[in-house]
């Protein structure tokens, strides 16, 4: 009799370890003890075990696996009551939607959101001036380009940098800041189109014949860019400054028509400066999209032998994307070496990279509005948490954190913040399962180029 | 369906070849899906290829649209005015601006775009605008713009989904799918068509109105068009010439009457042939050409 209980007991408790619910919790909570691990302190010498100690065996590991059970929790919640948390949520986010339906809306948003852009900063103390500019002023710069290249036209490219970091170092030779010497010395306005064409010219070289590859192959390839970029002005010291790096990059400045003057240090000018060009470059991106270029790059991510059917060269659109986003890149990397002044190689790591696909990702692939809006919130929000005592945490622990977000992004929310039309119809289409959502896998999926 | 009865006793001109396959293999592997096919189309003619399944009639569209290099043999376009090009070699796009459109057994349409979207993708790709210029609204992008337009509209009005204009592709019907393809294969200006399977799946009403609209294509936009078809009903009605295909070989060729009483092609569709693999026939094909009559 009892032993007949202790099996159906043993056999439900195996019952229940195999449930997919157990077993999701049992991940959770070692992602948490992993991630208690890695952001914990590190070990030394003379104390080789002090890292686990000191974070497995400390009350801070608590908080690790209540994050882990509570994401479990959350994970549940969506198996069981799912679709109607989805649907409210939808709902929810349709109201905002429904309200600015009409295109006078949308552009009464904007404006309304550009004049608190105009006179919002002024009143700000000068740290978060200094964050406004350079993390996320460039970065919105440079979210807005990345978008070009993975939101419309499906193409993951993990060595954006490498382009801001050919904007940036044009910028340094353009005005006689390198150890070589321009022929001549160039304010920085006039480097703009300098530092565009190169970058553009080396997105060109690079994209030409790498994007012929499948999807995957070109992340790798670009991502190997981005590291060979690096290392090469890391080691030409003598041409680029190398890891020092060099200073005395000049200010942006005016003299012209009787107009004298010249940005310095300070941050606010070149906050209006740069949100000049933002919105210029918003502007381009906008028409961009709704014209035949843009619809050529949308018909490129969903279907490369369809678009190559109605006379679309694939490769062509591709190779331009690529290098529309490169320029923006290098025209980011200008503005930033010319407002700090100085340039070194270790700036342009592949971190950076990553960080601008996340804030696109984050936005909502192929929506403008997103990659601001991810750009902007994804650089603000770190800056506050880590002021707060509570939330504080280590710089270099940032991207733990980004990509947890990301991953939880992707489970509720693949969209982004604020997603693109034609990119939440695609996942609407996948989730019925036609199509592909995935951008890029689109032009991944071997069999699509074969077999038509 | 008026007119249509007329159409497979009219005739096209003959002697004036749109397009001339001569002596084309195609192989993967160990599997040759064409071999040594050679024919002729004329121009405004239209031209059905039929054969049981795996015959090799979506490799010959390959070829012709450049998606597959046959091995051996040759693929000359003739636009008209113009001297003849070679299709083999071609990537698929410099081969639509040739003037070769086609639309896909399996609907690939751009599932995410509206039709009319769907259209305009192909109607601009024949236009000039570029990023510099579309980035910066130039009075050219805005006049390109208005073009694109009107042309998809009409286009749309021509396949008759003026309706459905604003629907996303995939949320279409079958059959409106079917005709939203041949839009956007139109909306590139071809001079010939290639259709593959365009009824394949549709009801009775929806292959009545893709059979109006491949004859208005035909003469009223003057298009020639290559048409792949199981169904025999529609193949009778609309093709000037049928060409039958049978394990990549071709095996007849003329007008549906005589193809129809045809030894070989009969044997091909009864699956009598001395190869021990006879071809997998679904209903559509088993039946055997005789459906028609
Ligand atoms: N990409 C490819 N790789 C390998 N074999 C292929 C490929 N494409 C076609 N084939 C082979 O070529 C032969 C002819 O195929 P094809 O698709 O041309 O036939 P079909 O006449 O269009 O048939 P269906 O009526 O079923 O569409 C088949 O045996 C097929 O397996
Ligand atoms: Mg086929």
């Amino acid at each position: 009799m009892s032993a007949g209980t202790t099996a159906t007991a043993s056999a439900r408790a195996r019952v229940l370890w195999r449930s997919p619910e157990a077993r999701r919790l049992a991940a959770w909570v070692f992602g948490g003890l992993v991630l208690a691990l890695m952001t914990g302190p590190s070990g030394s010498q003379a104390a080789p075990v002090a890292g686990f100690t000191g974070s497995l065996f400390h009350p801070r590991v608590l908080v690790f696996v209540a994050l882990g059970v509570a994401l479990w929790a959350l994970s549940f919640v969506r198996a069981r009551y799912g679709e109607r948390v989805r649907e409210t949520s939808v709902h929810l986010t349709r109201l905002p939607a429904r309200l600015v339906r009409t295109r006078r809306a949308r552009y009464g948003v904007y404006l309304v959101v550009l004049v608190f852009a105009v006179v919002y900063p002024p009143t700000l103390s000068g740290f978060w001036q200094e964050v406004l500019v350079d993390q996320i002023g460039v970065f919105v710069l440079l979210a807005i380009g990345l978008n070009v290249v993975v939101g419309y036209a499906g193409l993951l490219d993990l060595g954006y940098i490498a382009f801001y970091a050919i904007g940036a170092y044009s910028g340094a030779y353009w005005t006689g800041a390198l150890p070589v010497h321009p022929p001549f010395h160039l304010n920085p306005f006039f480097v703009i189109p300098f530092a565009i064409a190169a970058a553009m010219v080396a997105g060109v070289i690079l994209g030409a014949p790498t994007l012929r590859l499948r999807g995957d192959y070109l992340a790798i390839v670009t991502l190997g860019f981005g590291e060979i970029i690096q290392i090469a002005a890391t080691n030409l010291q003598g041409v680029t400054g190398g890891a020092e790096g060099v200073t005395g990059v000049p200010h942006f400045s005016v003299h012209a028509l009787g107009v004298h003057y010249a940005w310095t240090l300070s941050n606010l000018p070149y906050y209006y400066l740069l949100l000049g060009f933002v919105v210029l470059v918003l502007f381009g991106f906008r028409a961009l999209e709704d014209s035949r270029v843009g619809r050529a790059f949308t018909a490129v991510r969903e279907d490369e032998v369809a678009a190559e059917a109605v006379g679309i060269n694939v490769l062509k659109y591709k190779v331009m994307a690529f290098a529309i986003g490169a320029s923006t890149s290098g025209f980011a990397g200008l503005l930033e070496v010319s407002k700090i002044g100085f340039v070194t190689s270790q700036d342009f790591t592949v971190q950076l990279s990553i960080l601008v696909l996340v804030l696109v990702i984050f936005g909502g692939m192929g929506s403008l509005p997103g990659a601001v809006a991810g750009a902007a919130f994804l650089q603000w929000v770190p800056q506050i948490l880590r002021q707060h005592p509570l939330f504080g945490y280590q710089p270099q622990d940032l991207y733990i954190y980004l990509g947890a977000l990301l991953v939880v992004m992707m489970i509720f929310r693949p969209e982004g913040m604020l997603p693109s039309r034609r990119r939440k119809r695609e996942l609407a289409l996948a989730e019925q399962g036609i199509g592909t959502a995935d951008a890029m896998s689109g032009s991944a999926d071997p069999a699509a180029g074969v077999a038509p | 369906m008026t007119g249509l009865a007329d159409a497979s006793v009219l005739a096209p001109p003959v002697g004036d070849p749109i397009v001339a396959v001569a002596h084309v293999t195609l192989r993967f592997g160990g599997v040759t899906s064409l071999a040594d096919v050679s024919l002729q189309q004329e121009r405004g003619e239209v031209l059905a290829v039929i054969g049981p399944n795996g015959a090799g009639k979506t490799s010959l569209f390959n070829c012709l649209t450049g998606v597959y290099t046959p091995q051996e043999g040759t693929i000359e376009f003739r636009p008209e005015g113009k001297s003849a090009v070679s299709v083999v070699g071609r990537r698929p796009s410099r081969v639509n601006r040739l003037g070769i459109a086609r639309t896909f057994q399996a609907s690939r349409l751009f599932n995410a775009l509206t039709a009319f979207e769907n259209v305009r993708v192909g109607v601009e790709s024949r236009l000039h605008t570029g990023p510099a210029g579309a980035m910066l609204l130039l009075p050219r992008t805005r006049r390109e713009n208005r073009r694109s337009r009107d042309r998809s509209e009409e286009l749309l009005a021509f396949v008759g989904l003026t309706d459905r204009a604003d629907e996303l592709a995939s949320a279409l019907p079958y059959g409106d799918q079917r005709k939203l393809e041949i839009a956007r294969a139109l909306a590139t200006g071809p001079e010939l068509l290639l259709l593959d399977e365009p009824a394949a799946g549709t009801n009775l009403a929806e292959k009545d109105a893709l059979q109006d609209v491949i004859h208005r294509v035909n003469t009223e936009m003057g298009v020639s068009v290559l048409l792949i078809e199981h169904d025999m009903r529609l193949v009778m009605a609309a093709a000037h010439r049928v060409a039958v295909l049978n394990f990549g070989r071709l095996i007849a060729m003329g007008t549906p009457a005589v193809v129809q009483h045809d030894e070989a092609v009969i044997e091909a569709y009864l699956g009598r042939t001395d190869a021990g693999t006879a071809p997998e026939g679904g209903a559509d094909e088993a039946a055997g050409p005789e459906e028609g009559t």
